[in-house]
């Protein structure tokens, strides 16, 4: 019998999905382990977001009232001594930008065991987890021989919990050394504006460091205007400058939703398809018939892409460069 | 002041490999330097450019194999690398987070940097998480995904960083030095090395070092996260593949969305 504590992520005011998600791998895992559920709350509104995390399943929420946003010294510190109070066994966390920031800390305070990006947990003898290796081409099944354990869970692979709880809320009331708080959250801002606002298309030609060099980037804009469609990009293309931000599909960039995504020279990484999944109808050119992208594609061409598009462009009447 | 730049030569599979136990065969896998730590050395010798004093080093934990992607480090202008290895590293499977940290925790203990990089992931096996558990066994701080460093900061004792969280928002974050950064690609524009940078990299010190060498004990190695199962994810996928030539694929990709009305011509 082992409890479970999951702790919520929140920004600038808003519960984040994650933290919905949390609840419903956090549920099934304390379920295989016959523990309790339990729930933290660190910082902004805490017993405004309590009220929102009372899920089915959730037996206990923990709000501790501490800063607005995320600060990381005050996470470890806050996370570290319930996760003793509580007595449980299993931490999850959320593999997110802030849970890479404060769970391998979390994890060395404790001195316990850290598996990251989960996608499946179970629980038989042991607890054991299942994640990704080598840019998705493989799942390893990894086992953890330890009674305390620090898992984070990767975002979108659980559903949301849903259905009104009767969680017991409660605060709590870290002891937090400030002095040991060497980090100060100095403000926010959003990037990736400008003319062009990729979520707003239709069709997407979407292209990735397939294309190699940045001089080949008139090749997609040619198929983008035979087709008069909008032409993104996978985060590499942005990184190296051959396209602007806004143009970025992905974790980090925009979330979009077309009637088409065409990826062209796009492996399909979990922060690029956390961007496009959503889109109604996916196609993929790529020279690899393994890529992870091919899981979610509706249409596929395995061919290299500079043969394929230029025969594309004249199907559309438009002229190759 | 002193920079220690984490690197780590990845694997990264063919697109046709096979399974043999519990990895990916050998035969299948090809090494090339961490995306992310390629932006690490940049950022580091950048400023070790830019400033009188500064002397950047780094550290991969890896075989033999691993120095020629340390040799790359050391050919765009990194001064001196230190490669951790020995039988008993080389006789453990997995070194996971909590390995890997008590490993560069001595070497950075030795060391004694202002300011450590990090990538913010090793492409092979994406723990994600090296970076900033060494930051806290160590006792410095840190900042995990970092797309911007004010290098100017840096004399006045702080990192003035921004760390890039999700959907295109950046958090602009102070924090005191010693601290761990993890770069995020993006960063920078990493160089390619010179003829003449490859060529001095030949006579730049390269120290391998073993675990006694560190102080640390064999069991540092130890784990209890085992891997027990590798293999190909399944896929629910129904994926209609368009067959032919390059002429052939494209007419019915064509077809497809003139079916679907979405373009027309
Ligand atoms: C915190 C974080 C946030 C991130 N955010 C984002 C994000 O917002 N958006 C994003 O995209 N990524 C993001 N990434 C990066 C992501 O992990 C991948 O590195 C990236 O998506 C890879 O881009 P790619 O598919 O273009 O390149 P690669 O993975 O290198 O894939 C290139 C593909 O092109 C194919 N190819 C090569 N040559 C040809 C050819 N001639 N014809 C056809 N196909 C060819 C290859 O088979 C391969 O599949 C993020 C990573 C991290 C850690
Ligand atoms: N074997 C290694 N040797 C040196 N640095 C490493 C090693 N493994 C990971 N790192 C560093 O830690 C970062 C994150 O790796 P990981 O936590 O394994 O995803 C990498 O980008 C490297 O900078």
């Amino acid at each position: 019998m082992s409890d479970v504590l999951a702790v919520a992520e929140h920004r600038r005011g808003d519960l984040r999905d994650v933290s919905l998600e949390l609840i419903t791998a956090g549920r099934d895992l304390a379920d295989a382990q016959g523990g309790d559920l339990h729930l933290a709350v660190i910082g902004g509104d805490a017993e405004g977001f309590a009220g929102e995390l009372n899920r089915e399943g959730v037996d206990a929420i923990h709000a501790v009232d501490d800063g607005n946003e995320f600060n990381h010294d005050v996470y470890v510190q806050a996370v570290e001594q319930l996760f003793d109070e509580i007595g449980a066994g299993t931490l999850l966390l959320p593999n997110s930008v802030n849970g890479l920031d404060y769970a391998p800390a979390v994890a060395e305070r404790l001195d316990v065991p850290l598996v990251t990006d989960a996608i499946d947990l179970a629980h038989e003898d042991g607890l054991s987890v299942t994640r990704e290796m080598y840019a998705s081409k493989v799942a390893t099944t990894v086992d953890v021989d330890a009674a305390e354990v620090v898992v984070t869970v990767r975002p979108a692979e659980w559903p949301k919990a849903e259905g009104e709880g009767s969680a017991d809320v409660r605060s709590f009331d870290p002891e937090i050394d400030e002095s040991t708080v060497r980090s100060t959250v100095k403000g926010f801002e959003e990037v990736g504006g400008g003319d062009v606002d990729i979520s707003e298309a239709d069709v997407l030609i979407s292209v990735g460091r397939g294309i190699e060099e940045e001089e080949n980037i008139e090749l997609v804009e040619a198929l983008a205007d035979a087709l008069d469609a909008t032409l993104s990009s996978s985060r590499p293309i942005v990184d190296a400058g051959w396209l602007p931000k806004n143009r970025q599909v992905g974790q980090s960039g925009k979330v979009v939703t077309p009637e088409v995504y065409i990826a062209i020279g796009i492996s399909g990484a979990v922060q690029h398809v956390a961007g496009m999944k959503g889109s109604e109808t996916i196609v993929a050119i790529n020279t690899d018939s393994n890529a992870p992208i091919m899981d979610i594609a509706d249409y596929a061409i395995v061919d290299d892409l500079f043969d394929v598009v230029p025969e594309l462009i004249e199907e559309f009447g438009g002229e190759p460069p | 002041m002193k920079i220690l730049v984490t690197v780590k030569e990845v694997a990264e599979a063919e697109d046709e490999f096979e399974i043999d136990g519990l990895d990916i065969d050998d035969r299948y896998l090809e090494y090339d330097l961490n995306e992310w730590d390629d932006y690490a050395i940049e950022e580091a010798v950048q400023i070790g450019e830019d400033g009188d004093d500064v002397e950047v080093v780094s550290v991969t934990i890896g075989p033999e194999r691993a120095e020629e992607t340390v040799r790359m480090g050391l050919a765009k202008g990194v001064d001196r690398a230190i490669r951790v290895w020995d039988d008993t590293i080389a006789g453990t499977d997995d070194l996971d987070v909590a390995a890997k940290a008590e490993i560069l925790a001595s070497v950075v203990e030795a060391e004694d940097p202002d300011v450590v990089f990090s990538g913010v992931q090793a492409n092979d096996d994406t723990f994600g998480a090296t970076g900033v558990a060494l930051a806290e066994r160590v006792g410095f701080e840190w900042a995990a995904v970092v797309n911007h460093l004010d290098q100017g900061s840096l004399s006045e004792g702080t990192a003035s960083v921004r760390r890039e969280l999700e959907g295109g928002v950046e958090e602009l974050t102070d924090v005191e030095l010693p601290a761990v950064l993890t770069i995020q690609t993006g960063i920078n524009e990493p160089r390619y090395a010179s003829l003449r940078g490859i060529r001095q990299a030949q006579s730049k010190p390269l120290d391998v070092q073993g675990l006694e060498d560190l102080g640390l004990d064999a069991d540092v190695v130890e784990s209890p996260v085992e891997r027990t199962a590798v293999f190909e994810p399944e896929t629910e996928s129904d994926v209609v593949t368009f067959d032919g030539d390059a002429n052939e694929e494209a007419a019915q990709l064509a077809e497809m969305l003139r079916d679907k009305g979405v373009v027309e011509g």
